[in-house]
Parts: structure tokens; C-alpha cells; sequence
């Protein structure tokens, strides 16, 4: 890597790294992410004209500030672990996929399947989500400044969304235990979900992802989408639900 | 007195009136274990030709015949390197308990081959006592984190299933134990319906991108295998290569699971036989043969089994209800403290019996293999059950060997088709082999 190293321009910043991927390589970018970043004592690596890029900054397992300048493709800071990526940009289908914990933050739009599979983390995007996001969450934040596509959340096991827009057909559709909140109209919700009261807890919930989105609307002005649970287990009467 | 007319019908048979009766009293499906039990053409419909005065066969009982195999050598920097070329199949924790997990793992170390994980995540048992262990990455993700992917020695993507293609993993409620929930996510007891789709991709241009990713996450090191159910073979198999995969691991309709409808098991998806025509054709079609490996699984037993699929031209197999077999389900016994213990009541009060048993879905196996009861599970215990799977290994690996060497053959990779004949005429279409004492193709 001391080739690599050499040939990155040092930022303003002290401990930053500059990749620019119109000259560099993504195998270059990840391979020193995932073992040169956090031990040579690089603390934010910015990465500029990703162009559309897949898998920028995936497999990230040390905390690690990534700045991404640009639209990035599918897959960025999949399967994140610690690191706190922004994309100054729109991403690309499954963003944050699987992600473990740290952050991830899409200034921009989010394609498909946005924090799929998602174990821990926050994700945070500003503006709009696609189809499925939140799709197989396992316990991990996702906080849409705008709206988000059909099937969003489906098969969501654990961990919370909160839509500060509107949400597509089938919203939650067989849910288990996580939990949506959204602020705008939801055009159908999907199979076992239903809307539920607002408590206070989970008002809380809600003004404690918007403060950490960095986003400011009513907690009050959020309605809660849960599992009805009675897909859980198998009865004759419930079988075209499956 | 005259004896009664007893005719029973093809078509409404007691089976099928049974099932009728069961659907009409239930409104349900049945849902059980294991694989196909119809008939279909297999590995038994095929015969070699063994060496005589055409070929020279090698010394049985001194020559050396090598076993070695080697799987992910496209692109992976550190492929997978076996004395064998069986594997273990794919078999989650959750259908199976962490002891079978470990017995697993520990026969396939001692062994020289490699075991699999399943739709539960990795366990500490298996990847302890896998030397090397092959990480399912499956549509529902349960327990799939970067870490394991880290610690795995190959990352396996996993399409579909040859019990059920096209269809998600279940898991009732009573499999659904702490720990299982824990690793899966789920409620504790809940009837775990997996997805079938992966969450991230769609189809075979984003799965380009998918391996891509792992690839990278991996810093490219780790072989990554694409596992399909066997229908449009050919089709698949030549989408997987085009996606980037390392080895293609392709599964016939006789694979089993550990729970799913009885109707996917037997009326969905193409025999084994039939399926690996299909893969290898797509694999030569490409030019791929040797750069492609393929794994080939579902309803394989026997060596004879191994040499003809690898005949047909498998770099490997991979076997999951053989394995279960070796370890004690079915059997009539279980070992405790070194002594055989009657599990005969066990499965009547489950309305099974030895040899008859597909109750793995109940989590109530009477010899401990398919259950999370704690009771039960302790009727496996992971020394004797990794030593009767090691012995099975090294059987099948001898009777392998045993055949190759009878047909010339110092490495069980270069038997090839030409050694090969069917018995039956569906086998030779399938197979596309001559019959047996013809050169007759069908549909040549």
C-alpha cells in the first residue's frame, strides 16, 4: 500500500486521505480502507468522482470517516461495521446493506432495497427511498427525509424506519418485530401490518432518529405501523395471506 | 363364502385417498423433511465400463488414484483445497442442532473436506471444528454478518434449493428455541417462513454486482459459489458464470430439507441426473469446464454415486441427507455412553417409524440430529456421530477410488462420460449416455 499512500494527495484536514476513483481504483480505494485506514491512523478518507461506482466503501470494519463526493452506484458501505459514511450524492440499490452499526448518510436519493438486511447502524437519507427499503431489516435505524417506495420494510424483523413523507403499496408487508413510523399518507399497507396508537415512547423514539438525522418535524405528526402478528403461525383460515 | 372383490384404484389409491381426506379434515398442506420419495432416474440407471482389453486398468490395492480437488480457482486468490472431492451440503442450524453442527465439522476435518452452513447463520461449534466451512449467503440473511464472512473460507450464494427452488426456508415453531430466535432475529416459536428472494438484487445483471461486492468485502480472496435448484439448468448455470461465480453448485430434485410442502418436494424441479447433463453442457458450452467448478447434490449415497457424477463431469459432490443418515436418522437406535438405546417409541409417538421417518419439521427427532430439544439433542453426541460420518466419508471415497482405478483412472477427475452407459432409456435421454450395449442416444 505505500505506493498507494504515496500517491494520494494529503487533504487540508490532518489524518485525511484524498482518492479520486476517475484515477484510482475502487480495489485500491476498499483494499485500504479495510486494512490501512484505521491503522495508519487515517481518520476521514474523501473520495471524489465515484461516478457511479458499486460497492464503494463496503466490508468497512474500523470507524473510519468516509466522505463520497458524487453519485455512487449499488452497494455502498455494504455490510458496514463502525464507519460513518456520507454520500454527497444519490445512491444506488442497497446502500448499507446489511450494515452492522456506524452511519451512513445519503444526502441525496436512494434507490431499492435501501438498509436491506440492516443488523445495527443508522441510516439516514434526505431525500427519497425506492422500493423496498428497510426490506428484511434485523435491528438497524433508517430515518427517509422524503418518501419511500412499495414494499418498504417488507419482512422487517427488527428495528425502526421513520418516513417523514408518503409510503407506496404495502407498506410492512409481513412484518415481525420492527416498526415503521410515518409522517405522510400510506397508499395500501402490506399483509399482518396495521396502524397502531402512538404512545409516548414512541414519540420519543421518533424525535430521538429525527435529532440524530439532523432532521426537524413533529414527532406528534407520525403515525405507527406495526405487526398485527397474526401471520406468525401457521391456521387454515390465514392461508392466502401466505 | 366367497372372497370379496378388492380393487383399488390407480388414480384414487389409499394414498392419495388419504391425502384427500387429511387436506379435507386440516385445510393445510403437508409440510415434512428430508427429499423426493417418488422414483425418478438417478445414479443407479447409469453403469461403467471398467477397463479390459481397450483399456488398462490400474493396480486396485497398490496403484495410486488421487482424490485431490480444488474448487474456486477463477478468480479467488485463495481457493478452496480438498482430499476429497465430497463436501457437506449446505444444512442450517436450526434444522440441525450445534452438536451435529460440530459432528459435522469435525468429520470433514478429519477427512480433508469442507462443510456448509445454512439459513440459521454461523455457529462458534461449526466454525470451530471446520477446518473449512463454506458461508451461505441466503434470501432470508438470518444471522449473516461481515465478521462471519470474514472467518468463512468461501462465501456461498445461495439461489435456490433442489427440495424446493423457487421457494424460501422454513422453520416451525417448535425449532425456534432461544438461541435460534437469537441468531435468526425472529420471535422465539414462530413459524419462520423465509424470503425467496434475495432483499439486495434482482436477477442476473445485479447479481454480477452482488458477487462483485462480496468479492471486494473479501478483498478478493474467497471463492464465491452460487448455489441453484435444478430446473432451467442449462440457462442458470450459464447466468452464473456470466455473474462471476467461482463454482456453481447445482441441486436435483432428490435434495433434501428440513422442512418444506410436500408438494414442492416432489412435484418441483428436475432429477439430478438430468440437472448435471444440463450444467456441464452449459459449462462447455461457455468453454468454462476446469475454470467453472460444479458441485453437483441432491439424493447422492453412494461412491458409486460420487465416480458417476463425477464421470458426467462434477469437480465434487455435495450431500446432506446421506450425512444425516450416517449420524443416525432413520436408524432404530441411538448411541448413549456406548451403548445403543431403542428410539422405536419415540418415533410412534411422532406417527413415525425407523426408515420411514421425514419428521425433521417437528424438532421431535427420536436420534437427535434434526432437533433443538434439549433432550433430544444430547442422543447425538459429536465424537461418535463425526466418527460413523468420517467412516462414511472415507467409504464412499474408497468405493470411489475402487471403480476409478477399475477403469484406468490415477486421478478420480479424469473418469469421464465415456465410461459411463444407462440402463434405462429415460437415463440415456437424461444423460444423454448411450444405452447399455447400443450406441443408441436417445434423441441423437
Amino acid at each position: 500500500m505505500a505506493n498507494i499512500e504515496a500517491a494520494r494527495e494529503p487533504c487540508a484536514m490532518a489524518n485525511s486521505l484524498e482518492f479520486d476513483l476517475s484515477k484510482d481504483s475502487l480495489r485500491d480505494l476498499n483494499l485500504f480502507l479495510h486494512r490501512d485506514a484505521h491503522r495508519s491512523g487515517v481518520t476521514e478518507v474523501v473520495v471524489n468522482h465515484p461516478d457511479g461506482a458499486h460497492s464503494i466503501a463496503c466490508g468497512m470494519n474500523s470507524p473510519t470517516n468516509i466522505q463520497i463526493h458524487g453519485h455512487v452506484g449499488y452497494y455502498v458501505a455494504g455490510m458496514n461495521k463502525h464507519a460513518s459514511v456520507t454520500v454527497h450524492g444519490n445512491a444506488g440499490p442497497g446502500a448499507a446493506e446489511n450494515m452492522m452499526s456506524g452511519r451512513v448518510h445519503i444526502r441525496g436519493f436512494a434507490s431499492t432495497a435501501a438498509g436491506a438486511s440492516a443488523h445495527g447502524g443508522l441510516l439516514v437519507i434526505d431525500g427519497d427511498a425506492s422500493l423496498r427499503c428497510g426490506i428484511s431489516l434485523k435491528g438497524g435505524d433508517i430515518v427517509v427525509g422524503g418518501s419511500v417506495g412499495s414494499f418498504s420494510a417488507f419482512m422487517a424483523q427488527a428495528g425502526r424506519i421513520v418516513i417523514c413523507g408518503d409510503a407506496e403499496d404495502a407498506l410492512g408487508d409481513s412484518l415481525y418485530e420492527a416498526v415503521i413510523y410515518v409522517r405522510g399518507e400510506v397508499r395500501s399497507l402490506g399483509a399482518d401490518a396495521r396502524f397502531e396508537p402512538m404512545t409516548d415512547a414512541d414519540r420519543k423514539v421518533v424525535a430521538q432518529l429525527l435529532a440524530l438525522a439532523g432532521m426537524s418535524f413533529d414527532p406528534a405528526e407520525f403515525k405507527r405501523v406495526a405487526s398485527a402478528k397474526s401471520l406468525y403461525h401457521w391456521h387454515a383460515d390465514a392461508d392466502q395471506e401466505y | 363364502m366367497s372372497t370379496p372383490h378388492l380393487e383399488e384404484s390407480a388414480g384414487f389409491d389409499r394414498q392419495t385417498i388419504d391425502y384427500i381426506q387429511r387436506a379435507s379434515a386440516s385445510g393445510l398442506y403437508e409440510i415434512r423433511g428430508l427429499g423426493a420419495k417418488r422414483r425418478v432416474p438417478n445414479f443407479d440407471d447409469l453403469l461403467f465400463l471398467a477397463a479390459s482389453l481397450s483399456r488398462y486398468p490400474l493396480e486396485g490395492y497398490r496403484e495410486r488414484c488421487s482424490t485431490k480437488t480444488v474448487l474456486g480457482t477463477r478468480f479467488a486468490s485463495r481457493p478452496i483445497e480438498l482430499a476429497i472431492p465430497i463436501t457437506i451440503a449446505g444444512m442450517s442450524f436450526g434444522a440441525l442442532s450445534a452438536r451435529v453442527k460440530e459432528a459435522l465439522g469435525r468429520a470433514a476435518t478429519e477427512v480433508g473436506t469442507s462443510t456448509t452452513t445454512g439459513d440459521g447463520g454461523m455457529t462458534s461449534e461449526e466454525r470451530d471444528s471446520s477446518k473449512t466451512l463454506v458461508y451461505q449467503c441466503l434470501p432470508s440473511r438470518y444471522g449473516f454478518n461481515p465478521d462471519d464472512v470474514r472467518r468463512a473460507d468461501a462465501i456461498e450464494i445461495v439461489i435456490g434449493q433442489g427440495a424446493k427452488p423457487g421457494g424460501g426456508g422454513m422453520l416451525l415453531g417448535q425449532k425456534v428455541n432461544p438461541r435460534v430466535a437469537r441468531m435468526r432475529t425472529l420471535p422465539e416459536g414462530v413459524d419462520q417462513r423465509s424470503a425467496s428472494r434475495h432483499p439486495d438484487w434482482t436477477g442476473p445483471d445485479d447479481l454480477v454486482i452482488k458477487i462483485k461486492e462480496l468479492r471486494e468485502i473479501t478483498d478478493w480472496e474467497k471463492p464465491i459459489y452460487v448455489k441453484v435448484g435444478a430446473t432451467r439448468v442449462f440457462n442458470d448455470v450459464k447466468l452464473a458464470v456470466h455473474a462471476g461465480a467461482d463454482v456453481i453448485v447445482v441441486d436435483g430434485m432428490q435434495g433434501g430439507t428440513a422442512a418444506t410442502q410436500t408438494v414442492f418436494i416432489e412435484h418441483v424441479g428436475i432429477p439430478t441426473l438430468a440437472a448435471l447433463r444440463q450444467a456441464v453442457d452449459a459449462l462447455e458450452d461457455l468453454n468454462m469446464r476446469g475454470t467453472v467448478q460444479l458441485v453437483i447434490s441432491g439424493g447422492i449415497r453412494s461412491g458409486a454415486d460420487v465416480a458417476k457424477a463425477l464421470a458426467m463431469g462434477a469437480d465434487a459432490v455435495a450431500i446432506g441427507q446421506g450425512v444425516l443418515f450416517s449420524l443416525g436418522c432413520n436408524s432404530d437406535t441411538y448411541i448413549s455412553g456406548g451403548e445403543h438405546r431403542s428410539a422405536v417409541e419415540d418415533y410412534a409417538r411422532i406417527g413415525a417409524a425407523p426408515g420411514f421417518c421425514h419428521h425433521c419439521h417437528t424438532g421431535k427427532c427420536p436420534v437427535g440430529v434434526t432437533t433443538q430439544d434439549p433432550v433430544l439433542e444430547l442422543r447425538l453426541e459429536p465424537a461418535v456421530g463425526a466418527k460413523r460420518l468420517k467412516n462414511y466419508l472415507k467409504t464412499l471415497n474408497m468405493e470411489m477410488t475402487t471403480i476409478a482405478r477399475a477403469c484406468g483412472k490415477q486421478d478420480v477427475h479424469h473418469l469421464e462420460r465415456e465410461d459411463l452407459v444407462a440402463l434405462t432409456v429415460e437415463a440415456a435421454a437424461m444423460a444423454r449416455l448411450p444405452l447399455a450395449g447400443t450406441s443408441w442416444i436417445p434423441g441423437s
